[in-house]
C-alpha cells in the first residue's frame, strides 16, 4: 500500500466532495464516504480506494434491497456467508471483480443462471429481476478493509498486573510514581489501549491521551564559554536551530558543522531508549498494572 | 484493418520526421549511462541515479546558484489557458482529456495534484513531468511552461504520480482512475488513452510507465485484494502485448503451493507501483512487487511464502515470462511492499567483476544478488531496530516472527507501516562503491481488531499506533557486506516532513551525493563520508533531485511542492 500520505488526501477529497455537494445543492451521491449519505447509514459506499469515484450503481431502492436480502438469505447465504464475505464453500463476494464491476445485476446474472460447475457452484433458476434484487443487496456492502470490528476492538487487558508492578518499579520508578505524577492514571485514561499508548510514548505518536503533560524538548546553544542560550526547542536541522527563551522571545542560530555547540535535551529519551528493550509481555503487564491505578 | 495499417504508416512517418527535427527521444539514448539528458524515470535503466556529469563538483559546489524557478497550477481552474487579464506573457495552452466530469479534479496548494513527486524527463532541452491527473512540458533553460494537460478524473486514490514515460515524440501518463494516456510531446495533445483496470475494483495508478524498446511497461496499485499485474502495451497503438500476474491465477502455476488455495492466490496482491530497472544484455526487467493481501490478517493466505508478493522478480521484456525471483519479505504481514527501485551495479564481488542487483526494502533488509541468475549473495539489516524477524534462512531470506504480526493486546514492532525505507529512489555511486538510501528506525504498536477467522480484506483487521521514532537517517551501505558504511542522522527528526516517506537521492561523478532532508533543505554531501558540502532551504523538497547538461551548462533540478528550481554555476 502506498501509505500515510494517502489518508489526508482521502479526507481532503471527501471534504471537497462534501463541499461540492452542498454548494450545488444536490443530494449526496452514493458511497462518497462513510457517513456522508444520511439515507444509507449502513454504508453503501464503495470503499476507500475508490472513495472519490463516481458511483456506477444507481441509488438503491430500499424495497429492492429488502427483496434481494431475503432472496440472498434463502439461496446464497449458505455458501457465501450472511455478510457476503465468504463461507465454508463459497468465496468472498464483496471483493469479487464481477460484483464490483456490476451495475444492476447484468454481470452477476450469467454466473448465477449458469453456475460454475468447475468451481462447485450450481446453476440457479432465478429470474433476471430477482438477480437484480440480489445485486442491489450486494451493492450495499462496503468493499473496504476497515471493518466495523475496528471500532470495537477486543479487550486488550490481558497482562499480569503484579508482574507489571514489578517491571514498573524497576524501569519506571526512577522518574515516575503512581502516588505522585501518575496518581489516578487508570481513571484519567479509562480506555486501556489509549492508556497503553500514553505510557509508551506520552504526547508522542498517535493514539495516546493528552491527559499526561509532556515537558517539551529544550536546547542549549553555546556560542562561547561566556555566551549561552537556552530554551524550548522550536526547530532544528543541520543548518539552523531555533529556540524560545523563557521570556517568549525566539532566537535562530546558523549552524556550521559543530559551531555553535548545540545540545538537545529530550525528556522522552528514557521512553525511547526502552522501545528496543520491552517484550510485548512487559508492555501488556505494565498496562494491566497502570489500569489499576485509580 | 486497412485503416490500422494506414495509421501505423502515418505514425511511423510522423515519428521519423520528428526524429529528424530533433524533437523526439532517440531510442538509443535510453541505453546510455546517465549523462546529459534524463529520458526515463531513473535517468537510465540501471536505477543507479548516478550521473557522469562533473561540471558541478566538490570544488565548486559552494558557487552553485539558482538560475530559474517555475510554478505549476494544477487542476481544472487553469483550464482554458493562462490567467488572462494582466496582459503579461502568453497564455499556456491547456489541453483537456479524460472521461470524468472535471468536478473531482483537485487544485489548490494542498492538493496532491499540486505536489510534484515525479521524476522529470529532460529530453532535447525540454522537461516533462506530472502530478495526479496533470502533465506539463517546460523549457529546460528557464522553466517556462510550454503546455499543461489535465485529465478529468473519475476518481481513485490521488496519492501521487511518479512520472512520464517517453517513446519517440510520445509521452505516457498513468492516471489515478486507471488510464494510460498517450500524449504528443510537442503539443500535449492526446493521441489515445486505454483503460488499464476497472476503478470499481479499487485499482489506482500512480506509477511512471517505463519504455523499453517497443514496450510500455505499466504497473498499478490497489488496496483491496484485486489481482496485481504488470502489462506491456504497444507504444503506437496501446494494444496489450503481454501481462504478468504477481500471484497464481490458475492451478497450473507452481507458485500456487505457497498459498492456501487458488482463491487466496488470485486475491493475493503484489502490485508493482514503482518502476523497476532493466538490463539490456539479458532483456530482464527487474522489479519489486508489493505486499500480499489481505495485508495483515494473513491466515486466509495459508502458512506459505505467498509468491510472488514482496519479491524481486526478473521478467523477460520480450515474452513477459518470469526468469528468476528472490523473495525479500516472505509471507509479509505488515504491508511492507518491496516496491523499492532495484539498482543494477557492475562491480567487484569476492575478487571478480559481477553483474549485480541491490535493493534496500521497506522491511529493513538489504540484498545483493546476481542479476543474471538471481543467485543470492548478501543479506544485511540496515535498520538496527527491525524486530519482526527470527533471523535469515539458508536462502538468505528473513524468517518472520509470527508473534510480531500483531496481537489483540498490541505487538511492538519496528519498523512502522511506513517502513524502514519506502518508495523514494536510492542511488549508487561507483566512485565510492556505496549504496545510499534514506531510512528510519521507528516503532508502532500493531493491534489485531478483527477476530473473524476469515480475516479482513485489503488493509483491514488491524490498528497501528505510532510508538516513537529513534531517528531518521541518510544511510550508506556496502553492497559487498550488506553492512552500514556510515549514516548521517537528521537532527531530532522524528518524521520526514512533507514527503512522509524519506527522500530521493542522486549521486554524480562530481563526487556529490544530493537529497532533500526533513528540514526542507536540498543538501549536497560527500559520498565517501557524508560530510555536508552545500545546502539550500526550499521548504519541502518533494521529488527526486536530478541533473542534466544543456548548452554546456550542468543544471541541478529539484521540485518543492508546486515549484521547480534549477541551479547551476554562473
Amino acid at each position: 500500500m502506498q501509505i500515510r500520505a494517502l489518508l489526508p488526501t482521502v479526507i481532503a477529497i471527501v471534504a471537497q466532495m462534501v463541499g461540492q455537494v452542498s454548494a450545488q445543492g444536490q443530494a449526496p451521491a452514493r458511497g462518497n464516504a462513510p457517513g456522508v449519505n444520511p439515507a444509507n447509514p449502513a454504508g453503501a459506499g464503495r470503499g476507500r480506494g475508490s472513495g472519490a469515484a463516481l458511483d456506477r450503481q444507481p441509488p438503491s431502492d430500499p424495497a429492492q434491497v429488502e427483496r434481494g436480502k431475503a432472496l440472498y438469505g434463502v439461496r446464497c447465504t449458505f455458501c457465501h456467508g450472511a455478510d457476503a464475505r465468504g463461507g465454508e464453500s463459497g468465496p468472498n463476494l464483496v471483493r469479487s471483480g464481477i460484483i464490483l464491476n456490476d451495475v444492476r445485476g447484468e454481470s452477476i446474472t450469467p454466473v448465477v443462471q449458469n453456475g460454475r460447475p468447475n468451481a462447485g457452484m450450481p446453476a440457479f433458476d432465478l429470474s433476471v429481476a430477482q438477480i437484480a434484487d440480489i445485486a442491489a443487496f450486494l451493492h450495499t456492502f462496503r468493499a473496504v478493509g476497515r471493518d466495523p470490528a475496528r471500532n470495537a476492538p477486543p479487550n486488550i487487558l490481558v497482562g499480569d498486573a503484579k508482574a507489571g508492578q514489578a517491571y514498573f518499579n524497576a524501569k519506571c520508578g526512577a522518574c515516575h510514581s503512581v502516588t505522585g505524577d501518575l496518581k489516578g492514571l487508570g481513571s484519567k485514561v479509562a480506555d486501556p489501549r489509549t492508556l497503553q499508548q500514553t505510557w509508551l510514548m506520552p504526547g508522542g505518536g498517535r493514539g495516546g491521551s493528552t491527559v499526561t503533560k509532556v515537558t517539551p524538548k529544550t536546547v542549549t546553544v553555546t556560542i562561547s564559554p561566556t555566551q549561552k542560550f537556552e530554551g524550548r526547542l522550536e526547530r532544528i536541522d543541520d543548518f539552523t536551530v531555533t529556540l524560545e527563551e523563557a521570556d517568549g522571545s525566539s532566537r535562530t542560530f546558523i549552524r556550521e558543522g559543530s559551531t555553535p555547540q548545540v545540545e538537545v535535551h529530550d525528556p522522552l529519551r528514557p521512553h525511547k531508549d526502552l522501545l528496543p528493550v520491552y517484550t510485548d509481555k512487559d508492555i501488556h503487564n505494565v498496562t494491566a498494572y497502570l489500569a489499576t491505578i485509580r | 484493418m486497412k485503416h490500422i495499417k494506414e495509421l501505423l504508416f502515418v505514425t511511423a512517418v510522423v515519428l521519423a520526421s520528428e526524429m529528424v527535427t530533433g524533437q523526439a527521444l532517440d531510442p538509443a539514448d535510453l541505453l546510455k549511462p546517465l549523462s546529459d539528458s534524463w529520458p526515463t524515470y531513473s535517468g537510465d535503466y540501471s536505477g543507479k541515479r548516478y550521473s557522469a556529469l562533473s561540471q558541478i563538483n566538490q570544488s565548486n559546489i559552494k558557487s552553485l546558484e539558482l538560475v530559474w524557478t517555475s510554478r505549476i497550477t494544477a487542476g481544472m481552474n487553469n483550464a482554458g489557458g493562462g490567467r488572462g487579464g494582466f496582459g503579461g506573457g502568453n497564455a499556456t495552452p491547456t489541453i483537456i482529456g479524460g472521461e470524468g466530469t472535471g468536478e473531482l479534479n483537485e487544485s489548490g496548494p494542498n492538493s496532491r495534484s499540486s505536489r510534484v513527486v515525479s521524476s522529470i524527463l529532460e529530453v532535447n532541452g525540454k522537461l516533462y513531468f506530472s502530478t495526479p491527473d496533470n502533465a506539463w512540458a517546460a523549457d529546460a533553460r528557464d522553466g517556462h511552461i510550454l503546455w499543461h494537460f489535465v485529465w478529468k478524473t473519475k476518481g481513485g486514490t490521488h496519492t501521487g504520480n511518479r512520472g512520464l514515460g517517453m517513446w519517440g515524440n510520445r509521452l505516457y501518463l498513468e492516471t489515478p482512475d486507471n488510464y494510460l494516456v498517450c500524449l504528443d510531446a510537442t503539443t500535449g495533445k492526446e493521441h489515445w488513452h486505454k483503460m488499464l483496470a476497472p476503478l470499481a475494483q479499487q485499482y489506482f495508478s500512480t506509477n511512471s510507465p517505463i519504455v523499453i524498446g517497443n514496450h510500455v511497461l505499466v504497473g498499478l496499485g490497489n488496496d483491496l485484494d484485486s489481482p496485481a499485474f504488470l502489462t506491456a502495451y504497444d507504444p503506437e497503438t496501446g494494444e496489450i502485448q503481454w501481462r504478468w500476474y504477481a500471484t497464481p491465477q490458475d492451478s497450473s502455476d507452481p507458485a500456487l503451493k505457497t498459498w492456501a488455495n487458488l482463491t487466496a492466490a488470485k486475491f493475493g496482491g503484489g502490485h508493482m507501483w514503482i518502476p523497476g530497472s532493466y538490463d539490456p544484455e539479458t532483456h530482464l526487467y527487474i522489479v519489486g512487487t508489493g505486499n500480499p493481501t489481505p495485508a495483515y490478517t494473513s491466515k486466509s493466505r495459508g502458512e506459505g511464502d505467498n509468491l510472488y508478493t514482496c519479491t524481486l522478480v526478473a521478467i523477460n521484456v520480450d515474452t513477459g515470462k518470469l526468469v528468476w525471483y528472490f523473495q525479500t519479505s516472505p509471507h509479509d504481514t505488515h504491508d511492507w511492499d518491496s516496491t523499492q527501485t532495484p539498482v543494477l551495479v557492475d562491480a567487484p564481488f569476492n575478487g571478480r567483476q559481477r553483474k549485480l542487483v541491490v535493493t534496500a526494502t521497506r522491511n529493513g533488509f538489504f540484498y545483493t544478488l546476481d542479476r543474471v541468475t538471481g543467485e543470492h549473495l548478501v543479506t544485511g539489516k540496515f535498520s538496527p531496530t527491525a524486530n519482526w524477524d527470527l533471523g535469515v534462512d539458508s536462502r538468505g531470506e528473513p524468517v518472520r516472527n509470527p508473534a510480531k504480526d500483531f496481537d489483540i493486546a498490541g505487538a511492538l514492532v519496528s519498523p512502522t507501516n511506513a517502513g524502514a525505507t519506502n518508495w523514494m529512489p536510492p542511488t549508487f555511486s561507483p566512485d565510492a562503491g556505496l549504496f545510499y538510501v534514506t531510512t528510519e528506525d521507528s516503532y508502532s504498536m500493531y493491534y489485531l481488531t478483527n477476530t473473524d477467522p476469515r480475516g479482513s480484506m485489503g488493509l483491514g483487521g488491524k490498528e497501528e499506533q505510532a510508538a516513537g521514532s529513534l531517528g531518521t537517517f541518510l544511510t550508506a551501505l556496502d553492497y559487498k557486506t550488506g553492512k552500514v558504511a556510515w549514516r548521517h542522522q537528521y537532527p531530532e527528526a522524528g518524521a520526514w516532513g512533507g514527503t512522509n516517506v524519506g527522500h530521493a537521492l542522486l549521486s554524480t561523478a562530481g563526487k556529490l551525493l544530493m537529497g532533500g532532508d526533513p528540514g526542507g533543505n536540498l543538501v549536497a554531501y560527500d559520498p565517501a563520508t557524508g560530510a555536508i558540502l552545500w545546502h539550500v532551504h526550499l521548504g519541502d523538497v518533494s521529488n527526486p533531485p536530478q541533473t542534466y547538461l544543456l548548452d554546456g551548462k550542468q543544471y541541478i533540478l529539484i521540485a518543492a511542492v508546486d515549484s521547480l528550481y534549477a541551479f547551476a554555476l554562473n
